[in-house]
């Protein structure tokens, strides 16, 4: 047992080392870097902006109905809602979700083409295939994260003023009031840093899954949920060591 | 020319391929003929060193693959091009795309020239007309021929061919084939098919390295094949009663 987590990691390590290696060709590198942007990144705004609406809708609403009592400061709600989506929503279960769509996409991309022999087939030309076909999934999810980062922040607080405006849950002005209440911008930072990590987490370890498959399309499948489930695991335990690193 | 000596390759302790020695000639279809199963395909990824094999010796016009470093490698084969049973065609790219991705890649002309490389080579298969279609919307034959278009792209001195017709009808075999062979003796390209089509041995092979079971059991032309009198040879090649009948025929009508 153990020792079979140690030669995956292992394996993973030596894929790595084989995937940052200078590109044969930056204008082909560039060109798929493009393709992975929009792939991976591009693709990615509209359920991290619909996700990240509802939940800041539903933190202010909880909070105003559930929590907040006549005794606690008016400015509670856009608070609490502010500081849940900078400080964990926005990246740790972002990424999370991220690893759903993102992780099995690239799992099983990469698996397709290891056994329908597009691998072997870019070896044979003499291209490195795992710095081909990994690093620019790996730089483009890295650099594009920061960007979903900000809309998840953007869309939890459009989401707690639409139950201002709306559903007049909470008065827009106790809401900015919240919102405003002692902003720390080093926890808009802390998310965006650990969000680099985890979008890291998410290309390199579902690459290295798709990467090793061995068999048929069943193959591929399973690779695909153990890809997820892996970086998933992975995301919340470097949650833990990284809010620590950061907060201290 | 291409020198196998003494390969062995096992998977998990069950020997695969046994002691192969041969030669590929230059400038000639060489082809691998054998039973499924009987290790054609495991031999040709030792060739190309996709696989490892645990002794034995490779060697391109002198080179030996198997004791390069990794750069050498990597140069060796800019000088192969290969043909994969399944053809593996780059699917999110068009068929012209995936012709120019190894002149993209590594040669250092321009766009134009490029793009004019790969419509020569595509034009040479035929496959001029159906650049811009993506490999999903080809058949089986058209993605064959596209593959042979990607492997001869960069001027490869060898060329091979893993089961290049299987899944093919026979019109269409005979298609694929003419134009392996035709290519090889255009270029002078040392190339090696593995097959286990009769059709493909008679037609065009010039040096027939038969294996069974792992083992070599038989090399020669396709002119030696009818006149063999290796038991086993005889059993792969005229395997159905009809055959057999032909073969009888042929060796009566030579006498
Ligand atoms: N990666 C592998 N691991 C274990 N056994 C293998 C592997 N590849 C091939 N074999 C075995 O080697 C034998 C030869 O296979 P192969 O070369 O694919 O036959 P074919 O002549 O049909 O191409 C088969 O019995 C197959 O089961
Ligand atoms: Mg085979």
């Amino acid at each position: 047992m153990i020792r079979k987590r140690l030669q995956t990691l292992g394996e993973y390590l030596i894929l790595m080392g084989r995937t940052f290696q200078r590109p044969e060709r930056m204008r082909m590198f560039f060109k798929k870097y493009y393709q992975e942007v929009m792939n991976l990144g591009i693709n990615s705004i509209g359920i991290v902006l619909l996700i990240s609406l509802f939940i800041g809708a539903v933190i202010c609403i909880q909070i105003k109905l559930n929590i907040q009592s006549i005794w606690m400061p008016t400015w509670t709600s856009g608070y609490t809602t502010r500081e849940i989506m900078l400080l964990e929503f926005s990246s740790a279960i972002m990424c999370l979700i991220l690893a759903g769509k993102v992780g099995s996409n690239i799992a099983s991309e990469i698996g397709t083409m290891r056994i329908t022999q597009q691998i072997d087939a870019l070896e044979i030309m003499g291209v490195n295939s795992a710095s081909h076909i990994i690093l620019p999934k790996i730089a483009a999810l890295v650099s594009f994260v920061p960007i979903l980062v900000t809309f998840s922040v953007a869309a939890g607080i459009a989401g707690a003023y639409c139950t201002a405006y709306f559903a007049h849950i909470i008065t827009p002005t106790d809401l900015t009031l919240g919102l405003q209440h002692s902003f720390t911008p080093w926890f808009f930072w802390m998310g965006v840093i650990k969000s680099l990590f985890f979008a890291f987490i998410i290309a390199s370890v579902s690459s290295y899954y798709g990467y090793n498959v061995k068999g048929g399309s069943i193959e591929v499948g399973k690779a695909s949920t153990t890809a997820v489930v892996s970086c998933s695991i992975l995301i919340l335990f470097s949650d833990i060591f990284l809010t620590q690193l950061l907060s201290t | 020319m291409i020198i196998v000596q003494n390969l062995n390759k096992s998977f998990d302790g069950r020997q695969v391929l046994c002691d192969i020695n041969v030669e590929f000639l230059n400038g000639q279809t060489n082809l691998i003929i054998g039973q499924s199963g009987s290790g054609k395909t495991v031999l040709m990824n030792n060739i190309v060193g996709l696989l490892q094999p645990e002794a034995g010796h490779i060697l391109y016009d002198g080179r030996d693959i198997t004791v390069m470093s990794k750069k050498e490698r990597t140069l060796l084969r800019r000088e192969m091009g290969m043909l994969f049973q399944g053809s593996a065609l780059f699917d999110s790219m068009t068929v012209l795309d995936n012709v120019m991705f190894p002149l993209d890649m590594f040669s250092t002309m321009n766009y134009k020239e490029r793009k004019k490389r790969a419509q020569f080579c595509l034009d040479r298969v035929n496959m001029l007309e159906a650049q811009d279609k993506f490999p999903n919307e080809l058949s089986g034959g058209m993605q064959k021929r596209t593959a042979i278009a990607r492997a001869i792209a960069m001027e490869p001195h060898y060329l091979f061919c893993d089961e290049p017709n299987s899944g093919l009808d026979p019109k269409t075999s005979i298609v694929i084939d003419k134009l392996i062979s035709d290519i090889t003796h255009e270029n002078n390209i040392t190339t090696v098919v593995n097959t286990h089509d009769m059709n493909s041995v008679i037609g065009i092979g010039e040096n027939i390295l038969f294996i069974d079971n792992g083992r070599k059991a038989w090399q020669g032309s396709n002119k030696d094949v009818l006149t063999s009198d290796n038991k086993q040879l005889n059993d792969f090649i005229f395997a159905s009663e009809f055959s057999k009948q032909l073969r009888q025929d042929i060796i009566a009508n030579m006498q």
